[in-house]
């Protein structure tokens, strides 16, 4: 993983636009986040090969990024962006990281299934 | 416990010609059991790790990071592999559940399993997490379903079962550990067990990312304890 440039998400996100897609989408603090720290809520969603077909797709901001990808009824939406999978040519594989390198978000889009 | 006690039972323990070990994820075995097992490896145990996910949704992808979601489960398989070679477990099992979905899965599915490993193995000791005292929701339910599945047996039938608890108010319930293992005779293995995880390990609140003295390893990782689960 590297860090994502902005330009390189858009262009992959306008090739990836206007067919059918496999999502997955995930935000967590992870399951020891209450252990650790007893005034923090754990708290986690992930939704994994749901398919998507967007008309139109952005990415926003400045490190971390936000990307928003708007459906025919709805959108799907991440903030906290910041790692692309650089060797993906047809994925896009996309996460957040914090400081000590752990998962905070992670959007991915493909036209097979994860 | 008496220094005489601790002998006696980590000598008693050695005995264990069968072991089923049933966490669900890549590394629960290398913090909390290697010193313990490679004891009893050591002793002329055969171990089996049943290994029920790949933890596929760890949130640790090395630092910087070099996983993703769709690297991870390999990534931690080839670990998992390495920490079992590290520790000398003979039988590594992984059993193919997704990572966090242990509580929703067909109980049914899981318990059938978990039968099948002790019909097969026989074995004479089961490690595995304390139900509901072991704070991730998979380590939970993975310690009912071994406890819920060793339970339907006959008394006759059912092996010794050594639990690992650590929620926070688990001595309040459950009690002190009746069950403490000085590990410090294989510390070697139980840290080549630990670092085998390298996209795991290096996470801030568990070794982080700087060398640890030999006394701090000791201090952390030298004594390993399991309460004894009761049926009654």
């Amino acid at each position: 993983m590297l860090p994502l440039h902005p330009q390189d998400i858009q262009f992959r996100l306008d090739r990836l636009a206007g067919q059918d897609l496999y999502l997955h989408l995930e935000l967590t603090t992870g399951a020891y986040a209450t252990h650790l720290d007893s005034t923090r809520p754990s708290g986690s969603a992930f939704i994994s090969n749901a398919i998507v077909h967007y008309t139109h797709g952005s990415i926003s901001g400045t490190a971390p990024y936000r990307v928003g990808l708007k459906t025919a009824d709805g959108w799907v939406y991440a903030e906290g962006l910041t790692h692309v999978d650089e060797k993906e040519t047809e994925r896009l594989i996309m996460a957040g990281h914090d400081s000590q390198g752990k998962l905070i978000v992670a959007l991915q889009l493909s036209r097979e299934k994860f | 416990m008496r220094a005489e006690d601790q002998v006696a039972m980590n000598s008693k323990q050695t005995q264990h010609e069968r072991i089923l070990v049933v966490f669900p994820h890549p590394d629960d075995e290398a913090f909390v059991a290697a010193g313990t097992l490679a004891m009893y490896i050591e002793g002329g145990a055969q171990v089996t790790y049943a290994c029920l996910t790949l933890g596929e949704m760890g949130r640790n992808m090395g630092i910087p990071p070099f996983a993703n979601r769709v690297s991870l489960p390999a990534i931690r398989k080839e670990e998992l592999a390495a920490s079992c070679l590290a520790i000398g477990i003979q039988d590594l099992r992984m059993l193919g559940f997704h990572d966090k979905m242990i509580e929703f899965e067909d109980q049914q599915r899981l318990d059938s399993m978990i039968l099948g490993l002790l019909k097969e193995l026989t074995p004479s000791l089961v490690i595995t997490f304390y139900p509901r005292y072991s704070v991730h929701p998979d380590h939970d339910a993975t310690g009912v379903a071994v406890a819920r599945t060793i339970g339907q047996l006959t008394v006759a039938e059912r092996p010794l079962v050594h639990c690992i608890a650590f929620a926070s108010n688990h001595e309040k319930v459950i009690g002190k550990a009746d069950v403490t293992v000085d590990v410090t005779s294989f510390l070697a293995k139980k840290m080549a067990s630990i670092r085998s995880h390298r996209s795991q390990f290096q996470a801030a609140e568990l070794v982080g990312n700087r060398e640890l003295t030999d006394e701090e390893i000791r201090n952390r990782f030298g004594t390993e304890q399991f309460w004894t689960y009761r049926f009654d």
